[in-house]
């Protein structure tokens, strides 16, 4: 396909004699699909063409999409961890179905059709990978403690909450779907942040969530300017945790100094997506709290089982 | 009504001072030994019950920071980090064992120094922090079982600041998990309550420890902001208040240090009508009186079920007027002193804010001695989930009463705070424990018990009570690259 441009799509239907229907790129939150409420855009340019005019999320938009994920986390951190894992399951199929249209977009947004290619199968298959962990990573994290008392005492996890994901920059579909996944398969919900310069995967994800079973605010997407973007989800006192992949250093203090305004746990990934080992059930536990309990135990004097 | 039942009046049983072994005055514990610095800077520390200036303690400067940091980082490189976890295991083995001979003196230093019971520090603070480090001790040759699927690796020097709350526990808590995983340590004990540190580094001295694995320095805040800001620190682990908490996260933000936070909290400890009432109050008084209330997962909001608030607030006002208030060295007493002037004049300026903010106001009518630091067990019902005794740590002994009908509204109260160390439920019902323990937004949980600790249960919290925890095996990952 190589890179096509409004430009070039508009000369292609010329030829077809039918002009080109053009995708609106826009936001994904509480599972609908809103413009900026700023109704500001940007265009992202690759290989010096523009990609379609992109929302540029404002404060405001940050805002509805975690009032959207706070509203939705306690029901779907109560749901089984069987259905979370259905669900995860469910993305993965509806990404597989559309898989051209993701490799195509790929290809648009400046990769090589191969790269593009093995990045869409790669991505199908991480969600994979997480939907069969929803229901195992809480039996290898928690544990049964022996208190030197008369009590039952256990450490299982909990979702952290709200997640606020800046999403990788290079990597538009597999980075993005490598942290989501092990963001929402303990619970949490999250607001992501699409790659500034990539952002067409990200909206087009958004579609395949809203046809999976995704309860609406379970994932939230928006396109914009970190740099515009940073102080107001770093800052905010509904969100629990951040998760950041691939940013500058200077960046990364900047929001771990905001962020330690509420105590938010902050993550930092620099991570080759790609490898196999960049999945894994650490990930889930990253966006997890420990939760210890504490029951006595009856102690009645000859009451003691034996065979 | 509440009464106080004279013939309850126990004889004095004063626990001996005889026979512990105190400095008039300690340097800082570097490389091994101990060293006086030649600016001479000194500040006492009191024994809170008396006024009474027990030693006198080093304010360290930045150049003895310097030096624990290097001496940490040199007996990491050389020997600490390479040696085999096994022999790591018996160094910490050992220490255990150590302090446990020597738990009487520990016990008597800690109730002079803080203020708390004897029975407390003899039964809780001292078996509890011997009991960390053998639990610990265990974990140190095998870390490969505790993380499937990786190789964990230690991180290198450790800043540990402590509070004055269990000033030894505390520094087990931290010492213990750091130096089982290979790293080394700067351990800063609070400035009030430095002594039964520099007394455990008197015993890392005696246990023949390599020079520098563990290094104490004492003073005040800002000898703790210099070990936090110091560029050869690889992992801040601090326990104290969320706004100190707050500051460390800050000031670290632009390096690759890890940390771990262990804050404030304003536990919702929470009674229904179906709850074993007696049990209970037994509960909220260990909940909020045990140490004074100087405890970041104190119980100090409770809630109780309409249908029985009349009952359960007669039968805790009468308990409440049985608790000895006194000599920390007498081992009937249940609440000791405040342990700081400081700290007191906090208490009371909440106690003032409580009666304004219109919360009726309670306290047993018991003596008090006349010199050192007291507060008499405080009760506040009639409170508002928005007045600020319901909403901010006062880290004392002033329990703030609520009421609910439903289980829905008293989630929702009980969650309404930045706050989430731990929680407390009490009731009869098995699927509302589950309920209950499930939804409440809290590291610790403890149902139908409450102020447990043990070193293979791990704690810490959520939201703004920090992160990471301590104990179990959990506790380990704190200290590790996995």
């Amino acid at each position: 396909m190589g890179e096509i441009t409004v430009e070039e799509s508009n000369k292609n239907s010329g030829k077809n004699d039918r002009l080109e229907v053009l995708k609106t790129y826009k936001m994904y939150i509480d599972g609908k699909f809103p413009r900026t409420e700023s109704a500001r855009y940007y265009q992202p340019v690759v290989n010096e063409s523009s990609l379609g005019n992109v929302c540029l999320a404002s404060r405001k938009d940050v805002r509805n999409a975690v009032v959207a994920a706070r509203s939705a986390q306690a029901g779907w951190s109560r749901r089984t961890a069987y259905n979370r894992a259905q669900i995860l399951y469910r993305i993965a199929e509806m990404l597989e179905g559309r898989s051209q249209q993701f490799s195509d977009e790929l290809v648009r947004q400046g990769l090589d059709v191969e790269t593009a290619e093995s990045q869409v199968s790669e991505s199908i298959d991480r969600l994979i990978y997480y939907a069969g962990w929803c229901d195992k990573y809480q039996q290898v994290f928690s544990a049964v403690n022996p208190v030197a008392s008369s009590h039952f005492n256990f450490s299982t996890l909990e979702p952290v909450g709200v997640v606020f994901t800046v999403a990788s920059r290079d990597c538009p579909l597999l980075g993005l779907v490598s942290l989501i996944a092990p963001v929402i398969a303990s619970g949490n919900t999250c607001v992501v942040l699409a790659s500034e310069k990539c952002p067409l995967s990200a909206v087009t994800f958004a579609e395949v969530l809203a046809t999976s079973d995704v309860p609406e605010g379970v994932v939230n997407i928006l396109t914009g300017r970190i740099e515009e973007l940073k102080e107001h989800f770093s800052r905010h006192l509904d969100v629990n945790a951040i998760a950041c992949d691939g940013l500058e250093s200077g960046l990364i203090t900047e929001i771990k100094e905001f962020a330690s305004e509420n105590i938010k746990r902050v993550k930092i990934y620099h991570q080759d997506w790609s490898n196999e080992s960049a999945a894994n059930p650490y990930l889930i536990q990253d966006f997890c709290e420990v939760k210890t309990t504490w029951h006595p135990i009856e102690q009645i004097s000859e009451s003691g089982a034996s065979y | 009504m509440t009464q106080k039942n004279n013939n309850w009046n126990l004889s004095p049983a004063p626990e001996s001072t005889g026979h512990i072994s105190l400095k008039k005055h300690y340097g800082v514990f570097i490389a091994g030994e101990f060293r006086t610095p030649e600016h001479g800077n000194r500040f006492p520390s009191v024994n809170p019950s008396t006024g009474e200036v027990l030693a006198e303690i080093t304010e360290s400067s930045l150049e003895e920071v310097d030096q624990a940091v290097a001496a940490a980082r040199a007996a990491y490189t050389a020997e600490w980090s390479k040696m085999g976890g096994k022999e790591r295991g018996k160094y910490l083995y050992r220490l255990a064992r150590m302090l446990q001979e020597k738990s009487r003196e520990f016990a008597v230093i800690e109730s002079l120094d803080g203020g708390k019971p004897i029975r407390e520090s003899r039964d809780v603070d001292v078996p509890l922090a011997a009991a960390h480090l053998f639990y610990y001790a265990g974990w140190a040759d095998k870390l490969s079982y505790a993380f499937p699927n990786r190789i964990p690796r230690p991180l290198g020097v450790a800043g540990q600041i402590i509070p004055w709350n269990f000033p030894l526990l505390m520094a087990a808590w931290k010492i213990a998990p750091a130096l089982a995983t290979g790293n080394t340590v700067v351990l800063k004990p609070a400035e009030t309550t430095s002594l039964t540190a520099l007394k455990l580094a008197e015993l890392i001295q005696e246990a023949g420890f390599p020079p520098g694995v563990v290094n104490v320095v004492t003073g005040h805040g800002n000898v703790g902001a210099s070990i936090v800001n110091h560029d050869d620190v690889d992992k801040v682990a601090f326990t104290g208040s969320t706004e100190v908490g707050k500051m460390i996260q800050k000031a670290i933000a632009g390096t690759s240090k890890r940390c771990t936070l262990e804050l404030g909290g304003k536990a919702a400890n929470i009674v229904f009508d179906d709850a074993a009432v007696d049990q209970a109050v037994e509960g909220i008084v260990n909940g909020i009186y045990f140490n004074q209330g100087h405890v970041c997962c104190a119980g100090s909001r409770l809630f109780v079920q309409e249908s029985i608030h009349d009952e359960l607030i007669e039968k805790l006002k009468r308990r409440m007027g049985t608790l000895i208030v006194g000599d920390p060295m007498d081992k009937n007493t249940d609440v000791g002193a405040i342990n700081s002037q400081q700290q007191l004049a906090t208490i009371e300026q909440y106690i003032e804010v409580g009666k304004q903010e219109g919360a009726e106001f309670y306290q047993p009518d018991c003596e008090l001695p006349k010199v050192g630091f007291w507060c008499r067990p405080t009760l506040f019902t009639d409170v508002a989930q928005s007045n600020r005794i319901a909403q901010e740590e006062i880290f004392g002994p002033v329990l703030a009463v609520q009421t609910f009908r439903t289980i829905a509204e008293v989630i929702k109260k009980a969650n309404n705070t930045p706050y989430g160390l731990s929680a407390g439920v009490w009731t009869d019902k098995g699927s509302k424990i589950f309920n209950m323990t499930s939804q409440m937004k809290a590291g610790v949980v403890w149902a139908n018990t409450y102020n447990l600790f043990d070193p293979t249960s791990p704690f810490g919290g959520f939201k703004e009570s920090g992160f990471g925890r301590e104990g179990g095996l959990h506790g380990l990952s704190a200290y590790l690259e996995i």
